[in-house]
């Protein structure tokens, strides 16, 4: 399992979404990946997309002034 | 013996709206296996750019595909096409619509990346919300033919919605899905597709009343047309599409265009940009940021810094204080005097 971070402040969602989409897709199941942002967009984007595609939101709070999300991603089966 | 059903799958176009969204729901109420997809182009409607703004909305902001496949509970795909799309904006086969809104191309180019996604993800057909006659470029009778033939799609291009009024496609053909359970909709009346949303019980769907898409927009492609016209080609990059959407722009003189924030939210955003372009804002009273776009001299500064002090609340004052940021020279500051709002030209305003 590895432990990862994606900086996409300045960007408008859904930016901020598909990065975070096309990093999960490189990583493996059980890797965690910190994302950070500064669209408050992605305080609701981010985990929806996670629901959608089966992925676990471990985190998705704001955090001097970002918003922070950390992800565990999941199993391609999890998602529905 | 067994007989075996093959469960066969459909790629959604997927844009947040209402059609797409009943579109795929007929599709699912057939058994098809449908995942959706949505494409970023750089002028898509979101949310969360007008949030740029109305941060004290009360409505939770949202990416309406987001929450489309999740109302029902398909995956969704979301594809960044801003590169590719230029050559659509730029120069489209079939002209624009009434402002610089390339319809008919856009379709086309979007139905393309569906086949392509579809051939490579080894699904059987394309779903689409398009309604005969709803829109006046894409969507009229002679245009959907043109849609399905230019992507390649061809007859693996289904429109449930008005599905009856058009010969049956592949799909309908082989069995997969039925075609007397498909729509005839047509013409650009919304109550049947609103009638069929309170039957499957979904409430608070995006109606955009301008479309998905920036460039239906009058004072937006007037931008655009001015950003092209000064620059003297047709190009663009994603920040020149976003800061569109933003703040005042004013262009007093050919060299420089100055875009004002109008709110916390847009100052906030602007100032990400505050290392790429000269800008300023006032130390002695609150107001906004601006940014400078284009080449401007002392007197320029001097012009764009007495109109950021009128937006800001030392309009009436006599001499407001302007930190002018050079991101290669430094700062400095500048005294000057609002300038009065009716000595302000209506066509300096983009």
């Amino acid at each position: 399992m590895g432990c990862y971070s994606l900086d996409v402040r300045n960007l408008l969602c859904p930016m901020p979404v598909i990065r975070t989409q096309n990093r999960i897709v490189e990583l493996n199941a059980g890797d965690i990946l910190e994302v950070r942002c500064t669209d408050p967009g992605a305080l609701q984007d981010i985990p929806a997309w996670c629901r959608i595609n089966g992925h676990e939101v471990l985190r998705n709070d704001i955090e001097n002034g970002e918003v922070v999300v950390i992800v565990r991603v999941g199993s391609a089966e999890s998602a529905r | 013996m067994t007989v075996t059903t093959q469960t066969r799958r459909a790629v959604a176009l997927i844009s947040g709206g209402l059609d797409s969204l009943l579109a795929a729901r007929l599709m699912l109420d057939q058994g098809i296996h449908v995942e959706g997809l949505n494409f970023y182009t750089g002028f898509c409607v979101e949310g969360h750019t007008h949030a740029i703004r109305e941060r004290r909305r009360t409505k939770p902001q949202r990416n309406n595909a987001l929450w489309v496949a999740e109302q029902l509970g398909i995956r969704l795909h979301l594809v960044e096409v801003v590169e590719e799309y230029k050559t659509i904006v730029i120069n489209p086969k079939h002209g624009y619509g009434a402002h610089l809104n390339p319809c008919l191309d856009c379709k086309g180019f979007m139905v393309g990346k569906a086949r392509a996604w579809m051939e490579a993800h080894g699904f059987d057909f394309i779903v689409t919300g398009e309604v005969i006659g709803q829109r006046p470029n894409s969507q009229r009778r002679d245009a959907l033919p043109v849609v399905a033939r230019e992507s390649g799609a061809l007859d693996r291009l289904l429109r449930p919605l008005c599905a009856k009024l058009l010969a049956p496609t592949l799909p309908e053909r082989e069995g997969w899905v039925d075609r007397e359970r498909l729509l005839a909709l047509n013409g650009r009346n919304r109550k049947p597709q609103i009638a069929l949303a309170e039957s499957y019980g979904f409430r608070d769907y995006a109606q955009p009343a301008g479309g998905c898409c920036f460039l239906t927009d009058a004072n937006y492609s007037s931008r655009l047309s001015d950003l092209w016209a000064t620059r003297g080609e047709k190009q663009y990059d994603l920040d020149d599409i976003m800061l569109l959407k933003v703040g005042r722009h004013l262009r007093p003189r050919p060299n420089f265009k100055l875009i004002v924030g109008r709110e916390e939210g847009e100052n906030r955003y602007l100032s990400g940009y505050r290392r790429q372009f000269v800008h300023m804002e006032a130390t002695s009273h609150h107001g906004p940021l601006a940014l400078i776009d284009g080449d401007a001299a002392d007197d320029d500064i001097e012009l764009a810094a007495r109109l950021t002090a009128r937006f800001g609340q030392g309009r009436n004052a006599d001499k407001v204080t302007i930190q002018v940021t050079d991101p290669q020279r430094g700062t400095r500051q500048i005294e000057v005097t609002p300038i009065p709002a009716d000595e302000i030209p209506l066509n300096w305003y983009l």
